[in-house]
């Protein structure tokens, strides 16, 4: 730092070519630093996905991720698991938590959201701290009693633990990412929908509903994600194996298969990751955006 | 803005329920089971209340201190580091550099995917004795380190493993960066300001929310910490990596001491939560809003 303030000033009203100079000098030092750590951020993964590509024995003989020798063997193998089932059974498995969670978050999340952000409901602002409050709140102090009310209504070894509450709006930061969005659209369609004599549902499906679908697919991709990459949930409710997700079936393939299969490991790590690598790069907007809502309108 | 009442009561309804039933009931319980003997494997009705008999054994227990030391020092050290690297990666990336999407997207990538049980995985194989870090540093001629094996390094490569996953914070910098009006700059150059001195006299003065909003949320997430040390290092090696949420885990469905780890994870919630209130506490004394906004649009 102190260097580039004695540059500032040893070169008054930056003129001429040592301005030009400092300039290059400065976008090479950062696209330095961008590239650097970009390679640096990038290597594990792109090592995972060549990894997976090699024979296991080539993994420990080289740093470079390129497959000398490429096979699918990893794959194959892999994919077969070292359990009775496939690993398409826990993908399969995955998707059948997550889809019905996707759906009733978006559902619960607008719908309170609509409330909150529209109506002067009872009791609305200590509701809405609360709300916040729940994003805070670390999740470890809920985590034995919700287990043991799951196993009163025995659903402990269903998915229903691992998606019904979030038909109740209980991921605040939702609610709370909607009601941002909601508050910064204008309210004159909305007002003519009602004075055309449209009720408040048909406000929320037909007006605002289109009008938010930007921070709804940012809700679906988050809970996607997060969902996916859920891991103590399933771990605590789920325990038979042919219920679990891949998240758990990972975790058996590295206990089981240790210091023996990295390639098929890897192999269905990169499986894994997949999904989401794909709706990253094709909604990367409403990644960005949506995270940012709630910090920076705010 | 609807006049309606009951009609808007109606759709804030399945929150109401929900945060009564999957949020108070279930925090309310736990500081009850806190104060009871009870385990796991038996029906609800046995457990019995015991005063603060757990808090009693929890502070003098050797393996709680440790669990409280490792947790401290991973949040301690993970926050700020994640945090300095978020903003400056973001300063360095708000220069109207070209390609600057591609970055930003490329930065983020590790977010997303970070929290992942296969990306946890790809760690444990990096990390581990014949893995991808010790053969770089043997092309290196570096000696190879025992990196999950030794205290002092298990934990560095949970730490890292988080650091890795800056971007989530860095897109709320950049973002934020990005709103800072450029007529402000201008006025400080022309007043003959240095860089680092627009930097801190105007960059970071603004950018207080978004360290706020940030600060509050890393630190949150970080005493929550599960995965890395759960899968990566089981906790170990003696113990140098047992994270608050894994001893909780660990005490509930292990050991089947449920009183015991709801006054764990009570304690956890108690420190987060004084975390929290400092925090905004002081926020009134270098979180800095540009225009102060009314309460309650």
């Amino acid at each position: 730092m102190n260097v580039a303030v004695l540059a500032s000033r040893a070169t008054p009203p930056a003129t001429g070519t040592t301005g030009e100079g400092r300039r290059t000098l400065q976008l090479v030092l950062r696209y330095g630093v961008l590239i650097g750590v970009g390679l640096l951020m990038l290597y594990p993964l792109l090592w995972m996905v060549g990894a997976a590509f090699k024979p296991n024995r080539e993994i420990f003989d080289s740093i470079g991720f390129w497959p000398q020798s490429p096979t699918l063997e990893g794959f194959v193998e892999g994919w077969r698991t070292g359990t009775e089932h496939t690993f398409g059974t826990y993908l399969l498995n995955t998707f059948e938590i997550i889809v019905p969670k996707v759906i009733v978050t978006v559902i619960s999340s607008v719908v309170v959201a609509f409330g909150f952000a529209r109506f002067r409901v009872p009791g609305r602002r200590v509701l809405f701290a609360l709300l916040i409050a729940t994003v805070l709140l670390p999740k470890s102090v809920l985590l034995i009693p919700q287990y043991l009310m799951f196993r009163e209504l025995g659903w402990l070894d269903t998915f229903l633990p691992l998606y019904v509450p979030a038909a109740f709006a209980t991921e605040g930061f939702f609610v709370f990412m909607i009601v941002q969005f909601m508050r910064s659209v204008p309210l004159e369609m909305e007002e003519a929908a009602v004075i055309d004599g449209c009720n408040s549902l048909q406000v929320l499906l037909y007006v605002v509903v289109p009008v938010i679908m930007p921070a709804i697919i940012s809700v679906a991709l988050f809970q996607f994600m997060w969902s996916m990459n859920d891991f103590l949930q399933p771990l605590i409710y789920l325990s038979s194996v042919e219920k679990y997700p891949v998240s758990l079936a990972l975790k058996l393939a590295i206990d089981v298969t240790e210091a023996t299969s990295w390639n098929q490991v890897l192999a269905m790590s990169t499986i894994a990751v997949l999904p989401s690598i794909v709706l990253f790069y094709a909604a990367q907007k409403y990644f960005v955006e949506g995270i940012t809502v709630g910090s920076v309108k705010g | 803005m609807y006049a309606n009442r009951a009609a808007g009561t109606a759709y804030v309804l399945p929150f109401i329920f929900g945060l009564a039933a999957f949020t108070l009931f279930p925090f309310v319980a736990s500081l009850l089971l806190s104060f009871s003997d009870y385990q796991l494997q038996d029906p609800v009705s046995t457990a019995s209340f015991v005063g603060v008999e757990n808090y009693g054994a929890m502070f003098a227990d050797r393996t709680f201190q440790k669990s409280l030391g490792v947790t401290f020092l991973y949040v301690f050290v993970t926050v700020p580091l994640k945090l300095a690297f978020a903003l400056f990666i973001a300063w360095v990336l708000n220069f109207r550099l070209r390609g600057i999407g591609f970055f930003r997207t490329a930065y983020y990538l590790p977010s997303i995917l970070g929290g992942s049980v296969a990306i946890a995985v790809v760690w444990r194989y990096v990390f581990a004795g014949d893995g991808l870090l010790n053969q770089a540093f043997e092309v290196f001629g570096a000696a190879p380190a025992n990196w999950l094996g030794e205290p002092g390094y298990a934990m560095f490569s949970i730490v890292l493993l988080r650091l890795w996953q800056f971007g989530s914070a860095m897109v709320i910098f950049l973002a934020g960066l990005q709103a800072i009006p450029e007529d402000l700059y201008e006025a400080a150059r022309l007043d003959g300001a240095s860089p680092w001195r627009m930097f801190t006299s105007v960059t970071l003065p603004l950018l207080t929310p978004i360290i706020f909003f940030n600060f509050i949320m890393q630190v949150v997430q970080a005493f929550q910490e599960f995965n890395g040390p759960y899968i990566i290092t089981g906790g170990g090696p003696l113990k140098s990596t047992y994270l608050l949420p894994l001893m909780i885990y660990e005490e509930t469905f292990k050991y089947f001491n449920v009183g015991y780890a709801s006054a764990l994870s009570w304690f956890l919630f108690v420190i987060v939560a004084l975390f929290t209130a400092v925090a905004f506490w002081s926020s009134r004394y270098w979180v800095f809003y540009a225009q102060e906004r009314g309460e309650g649009k």
